[in-house]
């Protein structure tokens, strides 16, 4: 197969209600807009519940599966350290891993029935992971909630589409009021991957 | 023509819609659910009129799938087409309607969806919907993307007329919820609603007449088996010829990914199979194989056939399960990209009880209580995940109650010094636990029975049902449980009293002291059956917020963080921390508390009956 007829796999994976969801869409609606066939597949119900969740989005000329299989990521774009880690099986060779740098304590590790893993961050750079802190540059663009935006900007630096094609998708796709936050999560995401 | 990303569940809708669909019914179910309330909304979006056929679509939750599908007979019957929407546990319960008018037959068209899960992503079991199409010898159709969902939607409804029999649908989880491209610009048909004629000969199924019309169905399946071979809805795709594969569905997409030189068969019609279009396949073919997953229903009927099916080269697929792209490179030797192998030490997270939640101090203390717990199915089936561990069985909607009454009757509160209780859910209440609880009435059983009224159908995203009134449309106009509304609430206490139960409780249940108090006298009185009902609505629906409580001097006893809150954790000292971002200041660490260390900002507002305006 020629490179241009490859289909791209970006796997999203994160904690139920951390915007995996919205993430996923926009990344979908994006590759649409640039002409290209796309599938996004999504579990629901009981992962909804504070569980680990996960997004595949697949995009290129033809698309066939919806599934992601193991070393078929071109990307994987984490909203948590501990679910990255999680789902480096998936990551393709010289597939690239975005993660947000926050941990959240799993409930099994709370309740004592589980412990951490030791060197989370350094596991992580060993895949060749780029950590973001989404957290604090959402608040810094003026949005808390907007943490998926802004991984959603990182993403953005490793596929071929257009700056103004991911921001005519934000700023179709998020609430009106939040427009100008959500545009400035992804552009300072953005900066942020391209700086690292 | 425009083009747009839909799940499977919103083409269904698009194509019922285009079809000129009259009344949409059903269960929500996952991975059903927004197939029924897409079509809602598009009656709501574009003008619903009174189910006559002209206007609409009229779409409405049905207690139960049997109720659903009962419904959607009768609108059949009265001359409309109709879909009918469950998951694939649903059809066990509409299992008693389907297996007669299969053989009475249709007037308008009839099409029941059936939403299977195949690795049991959110259901008990992975059975097989195809299995019940062969069963009540009804057509069955397959997509496998978005834009066959929408079109074989449209077709089910011709070949229900046509052949004068309900179609099935059948989707997988991963047909259900995956967005693929699907054409949006064909306009809704005018479909006039047929004649209601009365035909007792047809519709009235006692022995005389059921004998006569099972040989319609024995000649209807002669017609459908002629019009399986000759479809286009059945594609061969002719690749590489050495080797060919029969599937349908997820299962196709999965195959062209994974050996794209292959050869396939791709079945649109899951029954009838088109047995001479399927062996002129397997000659035309160097090895056939079959690709489906969690059930061999395929192999068996191509086996039937006295077709030979060749055995992968390295070994044959996983029956049970979703299949994958990666289970069918390993059975035909195709190289897997390297990976990084998968981690084994990390915490597991499965879901949980939200913060907040009303279920989880009603679980907390039949913990204490170390009830044995007969659960149902919803999201208070997460009470059998560790801390709480409190819910002991679970097998389907309805049995919490009547399977509580059977461990009575085997004696285990005796023998084992430990109360059976049943807990259930409001919706699941509706949908198949009053009749539990009125066998235990009617057969003098004792014990307790809980019922979890959270003010909606939570897990399958907090829809309408009987127990809060809110209908189907009033949701799809965007009234959402808790809101006013004109529409009748079910009285849970009023109707446990009326079903003749002498002891029934109406309890808050975020008040600790109150639902501690209730249980304990419950469980102590073994000569009586009491009713409990707790009610606090869902924190999905009542999204309030209080001030995170403090915590001062804590002793790190550990008990609050065992009620299971995702938002509770401890320092390097054991002492209890909560997470600011996350509490919504619900106030149950604060009555967990033993020595009162957890303290509320404001004095905590009781509630009477949970409901917050």
């Amino acid at each position: 197969m020629s490179e241009d007829e490859k289909t791209t796999t970006i796997l999203l994976v994160g904690v139920g209600g951390q915007g995996t969801i919205l993430a996923g869409d926009l990344l979908a609606k994006t590759a649409a807009s640039c002409g290209h066939e796309c599938k996004i597949s999504e579990i629901h119900g009981m992962a909804q519940r504070g569980g680990s969740v996960s997004t595949v989005v697949r995009f290129g000329s033809h698309v066939s599966s919806m599934i992601c299989d193991e070393g078929c990521a071109d990307a994987i774009v984490a909203f948590e350290a501990i679910e990255a880690l999680r789902a480096q099986q998936y990551l393709a060779p010289r597939g690239a891993m975005i993660v947000n740098d926050e941990i959240v304590t799993p409930l099994m590790v709370n309740i004592g029935k589980a412990t951490m893993p030791s060197d989370i961050h350094g596991r992580l750079a060993e895949l060749g992971a780029t950590l973001v802190p989404a957290g604090s540059i959402a608040r810094k663009a003026g949005s808390p909630k907007s943490t998926n935006v802004v991984l959603i900007g990182a993403l953005s630096t490793k596929l071929p589409f257009d700056v103004d094609a991911w921001r005519d998708v934000i700023a179709r796709r998020v609430p009106p009021k939040t427009v100008d936050a959500n545009l400035a999560a992804f552009d300072l995401g953005r900066q942020a991957a391209l700086a690292l | 023509m425009s083009t747009r990303l839909l799940s499977g569940n919103e083409a269904i809708a698009r194509g019922a819609w285009e079809a000129g669909v009259a009344v949409g019914v059903g269960y929500p179910g996952t991975p059903s659910t927004e197939t029924l309330e897409s079509l809602a909304k598009l009656g709501v979006e574009h003008g619903m009129g009174s189910g006559d056929g002209v206007d609409g679509p009229y779409c409405e939750w049905a207690p139960n799938e049997k109720v659903a599908l009962e419904v959607g007979i009768g609108a059949s019957m009265g001359g409309v087409r109709c879909l009918v929407t469950m998951k694939h546990v649903g059809v066990n319960v509409a299992a008693d309607p389907l297996m007669s008018v299969c053989n009475a037959g249709v007037n308008g068209g009839l099409v029941v969806l059936a939403a299977d899960d195949p690795s049991c992503y959110s259901s008990q079991n992975e059975q097989d919907s195809r299995n019940y199409a062969a069963f009540a010898r009804v057509p069955m159709l397959e997509p496998s993307d978005s834009e066959e969902a929408r079109r074989f939607t449209a077709v089910a409804f011709e070949l229900s007329e046509r052949f004068d029999t309900p179609v099935m649908l059948r989707e997988t989880v991963r047909i259900a919820h995956t967005k693929t491209p699907v054409e949006t610009g064909a306009a809704r048909a005018v479909v006039e609603p047929r004649p209601y004629e009365t035909d007792p000969d047809k519709y009235v199924m006692m022995p005389a007449v059921a004998r006569v019309r099972r040989l319609e169905t024995d000649r209807r399946e002669e017609l459908l088996r002629s019009f399986a071979e000759t479809t286009d809805l059945n594609r061969v795709e002719m690749r590489d010829p050495s080797i060919g594969v029969i599937c349908s569905g997820a299962c196709y997409q999965h195959v062209r990914e994974a050996l794209p030189q292959a050869s396939t068969l791709k079945l649109g019609v899951s029954w009838p199979l088109p047995a001479e279009r399927v062996r002129a396949f397997a000659r035309s073919v160097g090895a056939c194989y079959v690709v489906e997953e969690a059930c061999d229903y395929f192999e068996q009927h191509v086996l039937a056939m006295g077709v030979e099916l060749a055995t992968p080269p390295c070994g044959s697929l996983p029956r049970n399960g979703e299949m994958t792209p990666a289970r069918i490179r390993a059975s035909f030797g195709v190289e897997q990209p390297a990976h990084p192998a998968a981690a084994q030490d990390l915490p597991p997270r499965p879901p949980a009880l939200c913060p907040g939640c009303p279920h989880r101090l009603v679980y907390a203390e039949l913990h204490r209580l170390k009830a044995i717990v007969t659960g149902d199915i919803g999201c208070y089936t997460l009470g059998a995940i560790a801390p709480l561990n409190s819910v002991h069985s679970v097998i389907d909607m309805g049995a919490s109650l009547s399977m509580a009454h059977g461990m009575e009757l085997a004696g285990v509160p005796g023998r084992n010094g430990r109360p059976v209780v049943g807990v259930i859910g409001d919706s699941t209440f509706a949908h198949s636990g009053i009749e539990s609880l009125l066998g235990t009435i009617y057969n003098g059983g004792t014990g307790t029975l809980c019922i979890l009224d959270n003010r909606t159908t939570a897990m399958t995203g907090c829809q309408g049902n009987p127990v809060n009134g809110i209908t189907l449309t009033e949701q799809a106009n965007g009234v959402r449980p808790l809101d006013e509304h004109p529409g009748p609430e079910l009285d849970l206490v009023e109707l446990c009293r009326a079903m003749g139960v002498q002891d029934v409780r109406l309890v808050d249940s975020q008040d600790l002291k109150a639902v501690r108090r209730a249980l304990r006298e419950a469980t102590k009185a073994d000569d009586r059956l009491s009713v409990i009902v707790f009610k606090s609505p869902c924190r999905l629906v009542d999204r309030s917020r209080k001030p995170v409580p403090t915590i001062a001097d804590c002793r790190a006893c550990g008990a609050c963080i065992q009620i299971g809150c995702p938002c509770l954790g401890t320092d390097e000292q054991g002492r209890a921390v909560i997470d600011p971002t996350s509490c919504i200041g619900c106030g149950q660490c604060v009555q967990e508390c033993p020595f009162g260390c957890i303290a509320a900002p404001e004095p905590r507002q009781d509630q009477t009956d949970g409901r917050q305006a």
